[in-house]
């Protein structure tokens, strides 16, 4: 048995709005108190005491209850990532499971949707049930495969989204990302079949013709830098085109990494018409802009591309309102030698787990375009709400900070302010954007199914705990 | 002086062999410096004249130019430093144009032209530019080399720092090359042209061929016509001119300007015909063919018809107008050849001041710091050579 008691901390649960300072007694994998008080002579400045006999169940002695002191900092339902690139099975000199379930642990996240682009492709329920179980043995997050719209990632025929669907990992969600969907037959298609199982698609959204070498988002920056431009219309048309098409076979369409204005138009008046649309946005696309791009270091090149300033803001709106549903990272690590060559020849992408609170807190809470509660719900409830992620993410019955939950939490320092370093994250990769940039807020703990899997800011690796 | 023909001989019968086109009236010039030989008394002289040459008119005044560390970018550069580098090829000038003439200025410093893409005519100039200098020059090309067995910019990069090259001249097809290479090596590094971004070299030889031509460019009208979208030549021209003052009009086919422009400080024209009577500068730039095959227009003919300088277009511009390329032309597309060879083009004068606005650069990136400022005890081994008196008449 094991029983912590989350002593003194600011609970933060989106999923029933409670916004309080209360104490959390987690036994074994499930919440059984959420109380203000449970320890003793945590009202003042006075150290964490231990529990009252009274405040515990019955069964419980006070003496095997630990006190974690958590005063300053915000517990919250573990953050659930849509979007992550594990590289496992493939690329494991990049990322691997557990090296990816490391670091989404140290950015207190409880589970990562890994995406299908992996080697080979994720359009086969063995390749599913591989990466779902290899998270499970790593025990450090619940790892939850998309699968393949399409075999191969070919954009030809449809994967078995039936098969895929009834393995172990339940695969509920499908994107061919990183290649656009361009064919719009197929793409209709895998919306429409995609209905039989109540499964969402995800297309990555670009239209491939406006897009041919491009290196950066279209623009002054751009033009000055002599860089081809990726326009923001090769989004907004792709987006447009599968939100009519959603809409025509009433299927469920999820909009991956937003980075236009027009996007969010696009998205926002969808969602007033009834279109069964979700989307996410990158902590990338609300923190950074292609001005930055002048100095042509890669660990930039992303796609899609930072935006300008004037996208942003309108990403943080929408995120705001809720027309965009959640924050999800994009983490892509490549290796260093990919990565340190002339910025048209480098792969895109950028990490994101363990750097994703901190930019969020930076750049939306402390700078309040967000109120906490709002920003934790991007992170956790929204997320959980594209895709059936069990009790992770704080909505349904058996999620979220209350009692009877199962124990997937995160307890965040939003006042902690670190300077990034590349070299200290846990990825196996280095390309983080943030290197060197001072960034407020940090994940102090994580607990998966009520075993921390970060504690302190160190990651517990299973066989630590044994 | 005389005119090189046009093309990539131009440098090379310069080095080996032509008939010497040095002002008879120099001394130096009829000193029989045979083969590598340097020659000496220019040097010398340069050196005795550093500390009494009356400072060429410059807007920052003695001393205050910024030192030179990089050439990566005109964007980097103020008013002042531009002036100085011309002013500085003003005096380089007369040992650019003569055969078989080098000063010992840079000898010991070896400068690495490093071309991850092929630019046979720029990679020439620039080679010329450093041997009469008499820095010793490696060249490292992509082709042909480790970069070719997959060796990454990187590796290449720390290689030549390891062996410990002065400066690096670099050309690359990746914009922004030349601003990575500033990351991996401490010595001085000279953009020989990246990409879509920038050509500095070319825009400085560009607007010292205008100034000798038009005098001061304050409030001169340039007007550069073509495909300013793929131009690395197009960017760093039009910051070269707007910091001499110069008023800039860019005319070229919608789908090949850059967007969102308006920070250029640029004018915008439609029509060709419209511009030509206020210009004093037309400055035509390369369409590449393959532009036509992915709808940038719909064929050489339009463009030409369009866009294209011919003789009737000519005779619109004002009677001390010139006519510029950054060369290798297209006869027929962008311009005729009439065009070419009438007396308006001074193409191929471009081609030999480029030699020595390279040697301009080089001297004043391997110097470290500005001539006037230098203390002349450190600055001694590498004086410039100074004034040796103006050229012959440019020929136009």
């Amino acid at each position: 048995m094991s029983a912590y008691l989350l002593a003194g901390g600011r609970v933060l649960d989106p999923g029933s709005g409670i916004d309080a300072l209360l104490d959390v007694l987690v036994v074994d994998e499930r919440i059984v108190r959420v109380a203000p008080d449970l320890a003793g002579g945590t009202g003042g400045s006075g150290e964490a005491g231990a529990p009252h006999a009274s405040d515990l169940p019955e069964h419980l002695d006070p003496v095997d209850v630990e006190v974690v002191d958590v005063r300053g900092c915000w517990v919250t339902p573990g953050f659930v990532d849509l979007h992550t690139h594990l590289r496992e099975p493939g690329e494991e000199d990049a990322e691997d499971i557990d090296t990816g379930s490391a670091a989404g642990a140290a950015g207190g996240y409880t589970a990562l949707c890994a995406m299908a682009n992996t080697d080979p492709v994720c359009d086969a329920a063995v390749i599913a049930d591989l990466v779902w179980r290899r998270g499970r043995e790593v025990g450090l997050v619940d790892v939850f495969p998309v699968g393949a719209i399409t075999k191969g990632l070919k954009g030809q025929e449809l994967a078995p989204f039936g098969e895929l669907n009834a393995s172990a990992a339940g695969v509920d969600m499908f994107s061919d990302d990183g290649i656009p969907l361009a064919d719009a037959l197929v793409m209709r298609r895998a919306l429409q079949y995609a209905t039989a199982f109540d499964a969402v698609i995800c297309n990555h959204a670009e239209e491939p013709d406006l897009t041919v070498d491009a290196q950066m988002n279209e623009g002054a920056m751009s033009s000055v830098l002599g860089l081809p431009g990726w326009p923001h219309e090769a989004e907004e048309i792709m987006v447009a085109r599968d939100l009519i098409l959603a809409a025509g076979v009433d299927a469920r369409l999820h909009v991956p990494h937003v980075s236009t204005a027009g996007t969010v138009e696009l998205i926002r008046a969808a969602k007033q018409r009834g279109v069964r649309v979700t989307a996410e946005v990158t902590p990338h696309h609300l923190l950074l802009t292609d001005d930055l791009v002048d100095c042509y270091d890669p660990v930039l090149k992303v796609n899609p591309p930072v935006r300008s300033h004037g996208d942003v803001r309108a990403l943080r709106e929408a995120l705001a309102d809720g027309t965009i549903d959640g924050i999800a990272t994009d983490h892509a690590p490549h290796l260093p030698e990919l990565k340190d060559q002339e910025w048209d020849h480098a792969p895109c992408g950028m990490l994101g787990l363990e750097t994703a609170f901190g930019v969020v807190n930076t750049a939306l809470i402390r700078s309040q375009t967000l109120d906490p509660l709002t920003a934790i719900a991007r992170l956790t409830v929204g997320p959980a709400s594209v895709r059936d992620v069990g009790d992770h993410g704080g909505g349904g019955p058996d999620g979220g900070v209350a009692e009877g939950a199962t124990a997937n939490l995160a307890v965040v320092d939003p006042d902690a302010t670190w300077t990034v370093d590349a070299r200290a994250l846990h990825s196996r990769a280095r390309n983080s954007p943030y290197h060197g940039r001072e960034l407020t807020g940090r994940p102090v703990h994580t607990l998966l199914r009520g075993r921390f899997t970060l504690r302190d800011g160190v990651v517990q690796r299973l066989e630590v705990v044994a | 002086m005389t005119r090189p023909t046009m093309g990539e001989t131009a440098p090379d019968a310069t080095a080996t062999g032509a008939p010497a086109s040095a002002d008879p009236t120099d001394p130096d010039a009829t000193t029989p410096a045979a083969g590598d030989r340097h020659d000496v008394s220019v040097d010398e002289r340069a050196r005795a004249a550093v500390d009494e040459r009356p400072r060429a008119a410059d807007d920052a005044g003695h001393g205050t130019v910024a030192p030179l560390t990089d050439l990566i970018s005109i964007e980097d550069l103020d008013a002042a430093q531009v002036r100085h580098i011309l002013d500085t090829t003003e005096q380089l000038l007369p040992i650019a144009q003569r055969e078989r003439n080098s000063v010992p200025t840079l000898r010991g410093k070896v400068v690495c032209n490093l071309f991850m893409e092929d630019s046979t005519r720029t990679r020439i100039s620039f080679d010329l530019a450093a041997k009469r200098l008499s820095a010793e020059v490696i060249n490292f090309s992509g082709k042909g080399s480790s970069v070719s067995k997959g060796e990454s910019f990187k590796d290449t990069a720390l290689t030549l720092d390891a062996m410990g090259v002065d400066c690096v001249v670099v050309r690359s097809g990746s914009s922004g090359a030349p601003v990575q290479l500033q990351g991996y090596l401490d010595v001085p590094i000279l953009n020989a042209g990246d990409g879509w971004h920038q050509h500095p070299t070319q825009a400085l030889l560009d607007v010292f061929t205008m100034r000798r031509h038009l005098g001061d460019l304050d409030g001169r009208h340039a007007v550069i016509v073509g495909d300013v979208l793929h131009s690395r030549v197009a960017r760093s021209e039009v910051q070269a001119l707007r910091l001499l003052g110069a008023t800039v009009t860019l005319v070229a086919p919608p789908t090949l300007l850059p967007p969102e422009i308006d920070g250029w400080g640029v004018e915008v024209a439609d029509h060709l015909d419209d511009v030509l009577p206020s210009a004093d500068v037309v400055y035509l730039l390369r369409v590449q063919r393959e532009r036509m095959h992915r709808a940038f227009f719909p064929s050489r003919r339009e463009y030409a018809r369009r866009w294209g300088l011919d003789a009737t277009r000519l005779a619109a511009l004002k009677d001390d107008a010139i006519v510029m390329h950054p060369g290798p032309m297209n006869r027929g597309v962008e311009i005729t050849g009439d065009v070419a060879d009438s007396p308006r083009a001074v193409i191929t004068e471009q081609v030999t001041n480029g030699i020595a606005v390279r040697m301009a650069c080089l001297y004043l990136l391997l110097a470290g710091a500005t001539a006037g400022s230098a203390p002349p005890a450190a600055a001694g081994p590498i004086d410039p050579p100074a004034d040796v008196g103006p050229d012959a008449e440019v020929d136009r």
